[in-house]
């Protein structure tokens, strides 16, 4: 019995970021739009853009291979794993030892590794620029998370996602400068590992300043569409990252009741929507940087992230 | 039969058959006949290793009457020999497949067959040999017939420089080596390695020892800055011998280096970790971001095998550090890691050396700028290919990524270490783990990109097929493999347990007995990973998506010219290259590891002449210590060549002088 609830809940979880990730996409939409006094599409826009996509028949280039229309479900996949590993509103679900943190940052290279190869199948030249832009962004980012996790290993002693969930709600947890040089370094990331402004621009095609929209310029119909939900999929796996180790509150711990997991959803959609808010907020108030100019801003997130875990490595001692 | 004679055997076969290739190279069964031969020999062999690795047997030894008359020939096979025999004659097996394939085409088999028998020959010598004696004599044997297969088409460009290279830096690499042993045997001549771990030296003997076989090993190994041979005599080799030095002879060298400084350089100093760490970290690192700015396929993967030799640098050097300061789990943590990382490598290099040399022959080209558009006409080159690429970028759920996994998770325990300079070391070593990491990806993104996908850059890209079923044979094998290690890592880590135990005295957790296959090398609340898993549920959240979306919305599929923002090219050359793909990461790390030079001519407005990019790169270490060393041998020897032209008498006087020298040096010895 207790494992039918339990499974029931890791199902739940599973779902739970894919309902919600076109949703959180709309929100941070509809929030550019009212900031910049326009009306904006409507919350749902983001499903409806889905369905149709899906719907449509997809248009694949002559000298695609195999591997160009096989890369979307699969890039979709290591994405909703990794997204279904990150603790939303409880942790110490049912698979949640499966993989630990780097384990899930491995799994989004894995994806970001299948979309740049995408990105080159077809042969044009516009691809191989996303890819090659998306090569370097994340040869930078990727560091910089393993880094982090090694200062969140260090404090919660454990690369367990899970449980550094639980550590950091429970009261043992002080206020460490490597913790807040960590949490810093990894809005940088997430903001680089998800195309947001300053360092790509989700909404824009003009060629020389995309990146990810380059690479999958040459998909169209449902391949499109399971590419665009892995996208969104992604930005809720961050922002579960960072308020499950940043923003605990509400975290259903593991073996907590069937009460306290459902209050932990309904906190959990509220952090999601207050980040979305946040996010909107932020991409209107800033302008995009020059190509060149991100791997300073992805590499000051590596040196933070890297300062803060040094501290910890030598405070070792000093206990 | 005991299992060291079996080994020797083994040995003796192969040495026999090199004999009968060299008498029988020019029939035109020898290929066959030669490379057959070996395949169930390595078989053989491999399958003994892993029955002594698994069986857990005792280390027997024994002495032959050869060699050094007063010490005799000594041969023993023990956990760790055992742990590289699997690693050694399974890279043989799969390049003799290869050999039956591929190499049946070779244009001089009789400067490849004899050496490549005597070369599989030489690998397994060094891992039986227990005296520094037949140690330096099969590790010699090794380099010259590694040497010899380098030379097998010396006459294509380059290769007579990278073999002169390859010799010079052997030679040096083997003197190193000798002077080690020399140290540790001490004046009583304790060759045997039995006397060498009885006897215990002083500390600063035994480090000046650990020193000489880093630098000896390592040479062999191709840690930077020793390098610089390793790219040029790899790739110069027919493509089945550049695997079985890229993925074979470098875990020899390996070998080499932990059976002399975990085991027999005596009573260990904690530093001992400081150099083979920054070594492993600047190695990991120069060596992915040479790769990254090759084009040439083999080079490329050559400087690969650079950066994974750092990385398995780094878990013995953490294992050092562990063993040390007497935390012997952490320490076979490490060193597990090291070890398998080790193992990993020999499995995904060789398999794209194959991929390579099947490109290499049906294309003739190496230059991936001349590539493009294979996974059309060579799907399952390409397939395999790409398995081998995504197991060495370290992603899961393939084995590069449990072994680097591993190296994390014994970086995690290093705060524990009572030494200030490792604590700072540890968390640069790591962040520098991570770096080549994510740059290895970058690299086989690049490399799989440029050659297997896009559109053909030249009409010998556009004409290749597939290879033969041989070579497929080998590829898929080693694939295969390198999705059962990520898969089920536990069965492997506890393979290497005994080897571990032996080296530093304790060993890693069984895994075996974990829930689901999966492993935690500390405790299960700590960290854990599940390759099985991660590998079930990609597979079904990938087809359930696939087939929920055919299903319910839509199949259909149109075939169309590629929209390329509405203004494709119809030239091939408008894709990107290698080159173009890696500009920017060397504008940004370029500064670090080369000196470029980069000349853009760009004609004035009513000029006719074309416009011009020319990139200059250079390694920055070849220029810094290779360049001035020749340098100054090249002054020094023009400087002694006066010796050639002395009188007789002159002569007389030189040697007097230097005999009545030498009796000084002597009379005054304390």
């Amino acid at each position: 019995m207790a494992v039918i609830v339990d499974l029931f809940f890791q199902l739940l979880q599973m779902t739970l970021v894919i309902a919600v990730a076109p949703l959180l996409t709309g929100l941070v939409r509809a929030t550019k739009a009212r900031l910049l006094r326009r009306r904006g599409p409507p919350l749902v826009q983001p499903y409806r853009d889905l369905v149709r996509l899906a719907r449509k028949e997809a248009v694949v280039a002559d000298t695609a291979s195999w591997l160009f229309r096989f890369v979307p479900y699969l890039v979709f996949a290591a994405t909703w794993v990794a997204a279904a590993l990150v603790p939303t509103f409880a942790t110490g679900l049912l698979f949640s030892w499966s993989a630990d943190l780097i384990a899930i940052i491995a799994l989004l290279g894995a994806a970001r590794f299948f979309l740049a190869l995408a990105g080159l199948d077809v042969g044009t030249s516009f691809g191989g620029l996303g890819s090659s832009r998306e090569a370097l962004f994340g040869a930078l980012a990727e560091p910089a998370m393993i880094v982090i996790v090694f200062t969140l290993a260090l404090v919660a002693g454990s690369t367990q996602l899970s449980t550094v969930a639980a550590y950091m709600a429970s009261s043992y947890v002080g206020l460490r400068v490597s913790l807040g040089m960590a949490l810093v370094a990894l809005f940088i990331v997430a903001i680089a590992e998800n195309g947001r402004i300053p360092v790509d621009n989700p909404a824009t095609h003009l060629e020389l300043t995309m990146v990810h929209e380059a690479m999958i310029l040459e998909y169209s119909g449902r391949h499109l569409a399971v590419i665009e939900l892995a996208a969104m999929l992604k930005l809720v796996l961050y922002i579960s990252l960072i308020a499950c180790v940043f923003a605990p509150w509400g975290l259903a711990i593991a073996d907590a009741s069937v009460m306290d997991r459902l209050l932990g959803t309904i906190a959990y959609l509220a952090k999601l929507a207050l980040a979305g808010v946040a996010l909107g907020a932020f991409e209107t108030s800033i302008a995009k940087m020059r190509v060149f100019r991100v791997p300073d801003f992805v590499g000051a997130a590596l040196m933070l992230a890297f300062l803060g875990a040094l501290l910890l490595f030598v405070s070792r001692t000093l206990k | 039969m005991s299992s060291v004679t079996f080994f020797l055997s083994g040995d003796a076969a192969l040495l026999a058959l090199a004999v009968l290739g060299a008498t029988v190279a020019r029939k035109s069964y020898a290929p066959a006949l030669v490379y057959f031969c070996a395949l169930a020999i390595s078989a053989a062999m491999l399958i003994g290793a892993v029955v002594q690795l698994l069986g857990g047997m005792t280390g027997e030894g024994i002495v032959l009457p050869l060699g050094l008359p007063w010490i005799g020939a000594h041969f023993r096979v023990d956990a760790l020999s055992a742990l590289f025999l699997v690693i050694v004659n399974l890279g043989g097996a799969a390049a003799c497949l290869y050999g039956l394939g591929e190499g049946r085409s070779e244009r001089s088999p009789e400067r490849v067959l004899p050496f490549f028998a005597a070369f599989l020959a030489g690998m397994n010598l060094v891992l039986v040999a227990d005296d520094a004696y037949s140690f330096l004599l099969s590790w010699e044997f090794m380099s010259i017939a590694s040497w010899a297969l380098v030379m097998a088409h010396h006459r294509e460009d380059d290769n007579a420089r990278a073999g002169y290279v390859y010799i010079v830096m052997a030679s040096f690499g083997t003197l190193t080596l000798l002077l080690a042993f020399a140290l540790l045997a001490g004046p009583a001549g304790g060759y045997a390695f039995d006397a060498m771990r009885a006897a215990s030296a002083t500390p600063g003997v035994a480090g000046l020892a650990f020193l000489l076989a880093l630098i000896g090993a390592g040479s062999k190994a191709g840690i930077v800055p020793l390098h610089v041979w390793l790219p040029l005599a790899h790739p110069a080799a027919p493509s089945h011998v550049s695997a079985l030095m890229s993925g074979v002879m470098t875990k020899v060298a390996v070998y080499g280096f932990v059976r002399i400084v975990f085991q027999l350089a005596g009573p260990e100093g904690w530093w001992w970790s400081v150099p083979v760490l920054i070594v492993g970290a600047g190695t990991a690192l120069l060596g992915v971001l040479y790769a990254l700015m090759q084009h040439d396929l083999k080079r490329l993967l050559a400087y690969h095998t650079v950066e994974n030799i750092g990385i398995i640098y780094i878990g013995l050097g953490l294992a050092l550090a562990f063993r040390a300061f007497g935390m012997p789990s952490a320490a076979a943590l490490a060193l597990t890691a090291g070890l398998l990382h080790a193992f990993n490598h020999s499995l995904f290099k060789s398999l794209l050396f194959f991929g390579a040399g099947a490109v290499l022959s049906a294309t003739g080209e190496r230059d991936m700028e001349h590539l493009g558009g294979l996974i059309h006409k060579m799907p399952r080159t390409a397939f395999a290919f790409l398995v081998g690429c995504v197991a060495i970028s370290a992603l899961p759920p393939f084995n590069g990524f449990v072994s680097e996994w591993l190296t994390f998770q014994a970086i995690l325990l290093t705060p524990e270490l009572p030494s200030w300079a490792l604590k700072i070391l540890a968390p640069a070593v790591g962040a520098l783990l991570a770096l080549s990491a994510a740059l290895a990806a970058a690299c086989f993104a690049k490399a799989f990109g440029i050659t297997f996908l896009g559109r053909p850059r030249t009409n010998a890209a556009e004409r290749a097929r597939e290879t033969d079923r041989f070579t497929l044979a080998a590829m898929m094998t080693l694939a295969a493999l390198c999705l059962i290690v990520g898969i089920v890592p536990g069965l492997f880590i506890d393979a290497l347990g005994p080897a571990a135990s032996i080296l530093v005295g304790g060993r890693m957790p069984a895994q075996a007995g974990n829930a689901w296959l999966s492993i935690a090398p500390v405790a299960q609340s700590r960290s854990s990973y599940n390759g099985l898993l991660v590998f079930l549920f990609i597979a079904a959240a990938a087809s359930l998506a696939a087939s929920f979306i055919h299903r319910f919305a839509s199949d259909a599929l149109r075939r169309a010219p590629p929209w390329d923002c509405g203004a494709p090219d119809a030239s091939p050359a408008t894709q990107y290259s290698a080159e173009s793909f890696a500009q920017p990461i060397r504008r940004v790390f370029g500064a670090v590891a080369f000196v470029v030079r980069e000349r853009i001519d760009m004609p004035w407005p009513g000029e006719t002449r074309p416009a011009r990019f020319d990139l200059g790169l250079s390694d920055r270490i070849w220029d810094a210590l290779y360049e001035p060393l020749v340098g100054f041998i090249e002054r020094a020897s023009l400087r002694l060549d006066r010796l050639q032209f002395l009188t007789i008498r002159q002569y007389l006087s030189v040697v007097f002088g230097a005999l009545v020298t030498l009796l000084v040096v002597l009379a005054s010895w304390p």
